[in-house]
């Protein structure tokens, strides 16, 4: 992100004046390599460059390597490793009792894609607000390399043996269950997922990322359709993206009618440079058509495949006050003496 | 009339209808009047799985000497399903009063010498009086509400007005169900002479003054309000549904704020894991949450209970107990789940659990869960049944709960600025091995830590360290025995120097409480100790340490109740005797004393 205009107050402060240092986590325990490190290094840049304080941030997680990636990030905000599928439910209680929490959620292909598909799409239909990430390697890392449900028919495992059961792509099931915000990225592309990572830190709901992350050591061979080799030979962009936030005076690169402005509630703007085809992303049909397309030819679709700005959170729709629900006591949340009395009247 | 002693406001009278035709309004109009005729009455609706057609009985039991359990068979039998009637009257007690739709049964079947018959033609009644189809079904329930009005002497003005109350917003609907009950009134006084001993009469009208009647469920609901509850997810599972839905509406009714603002969230989830893990989720980010299911939905949540109890996350359970195992009978009532939860969870794991009795104590110990579960950081089962849950209780005057909340060991932000570090997983030798901790959110350097439900030590950090994960493990296990510091006591009745002590939980109160006097009547005295809460109370031990034989109670096959006390209370198990039986129907009163007196061998 370029923001030339806004003044730096030091070299290596942001706006709230933390260090790049203070969203840095735990030394990675991840292969050496690993694309999920990437990713994590992605998102505490996101939160730095943003100036969102890691206080506000809660980092949910469900089992498996991405699982694990929250310790490694972020280290001054509270986290919660759940159980392996369960993290969507998890966040979603977290981010109804306090809708001051930014919720981040950080889930593999495993967790998402398999055990935890039904949450994954139901916390979709409820328009949760969080930023749900799947670092997406194809593959059952921690328990040394078996298929996941998002590895192609016909791919091959680290044996060599092929996969007999088809893939999921879970971009496509995404805009069909819900989701108001769905993009992809890769691991090895960090100015694009940086840009889609500071969009749906803005976005108001449920805000999906599905990261093909490589697995170096069970999913980074010939056979495999998810290898760095195969991402980068296959990678069909929708747009360059940049992301602009709310009051930062645009200064981007792209040339006047090249490109496409995709606003967020708050003001900011996803920039959206055409490449060889004009991408509307709020077009539900054409996001799955080219998803099903690119999924047809085995290619890998990155960008912001589907925005719906017209989403209303979970917390909001239910109404729920600013505040975090903790902080009510007794006073507001017990009903009176008389309206006891008016109960049991009613029950006589 | 014959000239045998009148029999009044003791007697059972049992309604065999059809699922979903509408007659639970009629029986709970009954119900309603008898209460407010200030007579001890108690109502069990058994009920099928099913929404239409499935046979359905509601028996209503008055008494004396106000017992409330269920007797097995009835004084009167009302017959108004066909598919049952004659499986119903053969089994209907010896010189019992049957009841019976004349236009839909065969008069032949009604055979027996010893019964008194009163036949009625209900269906044409229904089909003179009333035009529309749907109103011909549903008002032949009010028609035979009117017979037994009549014929029992059920007071008519109260009736009435009890029909007024419940429909008073659908003006026509009183005037047709008024109508509906004097056809029957008049066609009994015009067609019926007399014959049974059964009455119905006013009784003092204070004795219910202070009196509601009401489910467990609502109690329940109820509880979770004024306890604060600000966070429910749950999945529709029967008994416990009717829970979550009462919750939803008093917080539509009390939870709303002036400008608009719901200071409650309520998700009905995809399934029971989804609505545990976004009561854990609440719960960890501070809010009082809690879901409700049975059996079934228990056994789904068996993975997040474990992660609750490792990571130390408030939250609160309700299990309304259904027949198990598997689907099982799902519309009736046993208390067959607290071995899976005095232990849910895979690993060591052990959890609090409160067993309400009535109504009263659904409220009470429903609001003192979100205390106990924020001071323990741990999950707190409410352990109702169906019985309890779903069936109306005539249940005394709820008391208002004038204590704060409760909100357990959370450091704030001004807390941590007066401190050097914070250990989320420490706790000192006099904190009873509860440790401190911080809501996510907190703005404070020291806050944040790692939840995980993986090994961690005192700092929150991942470890396999074997000391670490035995340390913490055994600060857990002292949590879980010094827990009962904060539990509610157990209630002992009878006589302290008793030998023969009877322990139950939940709802076996009332069937206990009436075997007592009818063993008591027999010469044998006895003593009775009832836990609400689980880690059980030293007070238990003592008991049994009292007892020359302790007979304990269990509506299940297995003994459940028997096996949590002989592996909790070493060495108690050669006074203990166990009365284990279980066919879905609430505890009998008279099989229970039988039973113990074999038992007991006394």
């Amino acid at each position: 992100m370029s923001n030339t205009a806004q003044p730096v107050k030091t070299e290596e402060t942001n706006r709230i004046g933390l260090t790049k240092k203070d969203y840095k986590g735990l030394p990675s325990t991840m292969c050496p390599g690993c694309g999920h490190n990437s990713i994590s290094e992605g998102i505490l840049t996101a939160f730095y460059e943003l100036g969102v304080s890691p206080y506000q941030v809660a980092k949910m997680s469900g089992i498996g390597c991405s699982s694990k990636t929250p310790a490694y990030f972020l280290h001054s905000s509270h986290g919660f490793n759940a159980v392996h599928g369960r993290m969507p439910s998890v966040a979603t209680g977290a981010a109804l009792a306090n809708r001051n929490l930014i919720v981040l959620g950080v889930s593999g292909d495993g967790d998402s894609a398999s055990i935890g598909i039904g949450q994954m799409i139901h916390s979709m239909r409820r328009n949760t607000k969080m930023i749900y990430i799947v670092e997406n390697n194809g593959t059952y890392g921690l328990t040394k390399g078996q298929f996941s449900a998002t590895a192609d028919v016909g791919s091959t495992d680290h044996y060599g043996l092929p996969n007999d059961q088809s893939a999921l792509d879970l971009p496509m099931l995404a805009i069909i269950s819900g989701c108001k915000f769905v993009a992809r990225g890769f691991s090895g592309d960090r100015k694009q997922m940086l840009a889609l990572l500071k969009a749906a830190i803005h976005h108001d709901g449920l805000a999906f990322l599905d990261i093909m992350s490589p697995c170096v050591t069970f999913n980074d061979h010939p056979g495999s359709t998810k290898s760095y080799e195969y991402v980068k030979a296959h990678d069909e962009k929708l747009h360059e993206i940049d992301f602009i936030e709310e009051k930062t005076e645009i200064n981007v690169e792209f040339e006047e009618g090249t490109y496409r402005d995709v606003s967020l509630h708050d003001g900011s703007i996803m920039r959206l440079k055409k490449l060889d085809r004009d991408y509307d992303p709020s077009s539900k049909l054409q996001a799955l058509g080219v998803l099903q397309e690119a999924f047809d030819k085995k290619e890998v679709v990155t960008g912001l495949i589907y925005y719906d700005k017209n989403s209303v959170d979970q917390a909001e729709a239910l109404k729920l006050p600013q505040v975090p629900l903790h902080e009510y006591g007794a006073k507001e949340l017990r009903p009176s003496k008389e309206a006891l009395t008016e109960f049991l009247k009613s029950f006589k | 009339m014959s000239q045998k002693q009148k029999i009044i406001n003791n007697f059972s009278v049992r309604i065999a209808t059809a699922n979903g035709t509408g007659s639970q309004s009629a029986n709970n109009t009954l119900f309603k009047a008898l209460f407010r005729m200030g007579v001890c009455a108690s109502a069990k609706n058994l009920f099928p799985s099913n929404i239409k057609g499935l046979p359905t009985w509601y028996q209503i039991r008055t008494s004396q000497k106000g017992y409330t359990a269920m007797n097995r068979g009835a004084e009167v039998n009302v017959l108004v399903n066909k598919d049952t009637y004659k499986k119903d009257y053969e089994e209907s007690k010896e010189n019992s009063v049957v009841i019976y739709d004349s236009n839909i049964m065969s008069e032949s079947d009604f055979h027996r010498d010893d019964i008194t018959h009163y036949p009625l033609p209900l269906t044409k009644l229904a089909s003179t009086h009333f035009e529309k189809p749907r109103l011909r079904v549903l008002l032949k329930n009010i028609i035979y509400l009117g017979a037994i009005c009549e014929l029992f002497k059920l007071d008519q003005e109260v009736t009435e007005q009890v029909i007024k109350d419940s429909f008073s917003h659908k003006p026509k609907v009183v005037e047709s169900n008024l109508s509906a009950l004097r056809i029957g009134v008049d066609y009994v006084k015009q067609n019926i002479i007399k014959k049974d001993p059964y009455y119905y009469e006013k009784e003092n009208d204070s004795k219910n003054k202070n009196k509601i009647v009401i489910e467990g469920n609502a109690a329940c609901a109820l509880g979770s309000v004024y306890g604060g509850c600000t966070v429910v997810g749950w999945y529709p599972i029967t008994p416990s549904s009717s829970l979550a839905e009462s919750f939803i509406s008093y917080c539509e009714k009390y939870r709303v704020s002036q400008d608009g603002e719901h200071r409650y969230a309520i998700v009905q989830a995809e399934d029971e894991m989804a609505s545990l893990g976004i009561v854990v989720g609440a719960g960890w980010a501070g809010a009082r949450a809690m879901t409700a299911t049975s059996g079934p939905g228990i056994a789904l949540m068996t993975e997040i209970t474990g992660l609750a109890y490792y990571a130390e996350v408030p939250v609160v359970i309700f299990d309304v107990q259904r027949v198990g195992p598997s689907t099982g009978l799902p519309t009736r009532t046993q208390q067959s789940d607290l071995t899976m939860i005095a232990n849910l969870g895979h690993g060591d794991t052990k959890q609090i659990m409160l067993f309400p009795k009535c109504p009263k104590e659904c409220f009470e110990l429903s609001a003192q869960a979100f205390d106990i579960a924020e001071e323990l950081q741990t999950p707190v089962f409410v352990i109702s049944d169906l019985d309890l849950g779903m069936n109306q209780w005539p249940s005394d005057d709820f008391d208002y709960p004038l204590h704060p909340y409760n909100r357990g060991k959370v450091l704030r932000k001004e807390d941590l600025a007066e401190m050097d570090t914070f250990r989320r997983y420490f706790s000192g030798d006099e904190s009873h091995g509860i440790p401190s901790r911080t809501l996510p959110g907190t703005d404070h350097p020291l806050a944040s830590y790692f939840t995980r439900g993986s090994g961690h030590d005192e700092d929150a950090r991942y470890t396999e360290d074997p000391d670490a994960y035995r340390r913490n493990m055994m600060r857990l296990l002292k949590k879980f025995q010094e827990a009962y510091r904060v539990l509610p006591k157990p209630v002992i009745e009878g006589n302290k120097k008793a030998k023969i002590g009877i322990i139950g939980v939940g709802s076996t109160y009332d069937a206990i409480r009436e075997a007592r006097d009818y063993l008591s009547e027999a010469g044998i005295k006895t003593k009775y100790l009832r836990p609400k809460s689980f880690p059980f109370h030293p007070e238990v031990k003592e008991f049994i340490d009292s007892c020359d034989k302790v007979l304990v109670v269990d509506l299940n096959r297995d003994a459940q109740l028997k096996e949590l006390i002989q592996v909790n209370i070493p060495n108690s198990e050669p006074k203990l005797r166990s009365f284990a039986y279980s066919d879905g129907m609430p505890l009998s009163a008279l099989y229970l004393t039988r039973k113990a007196k074999e038992l007991l061998n006394v």
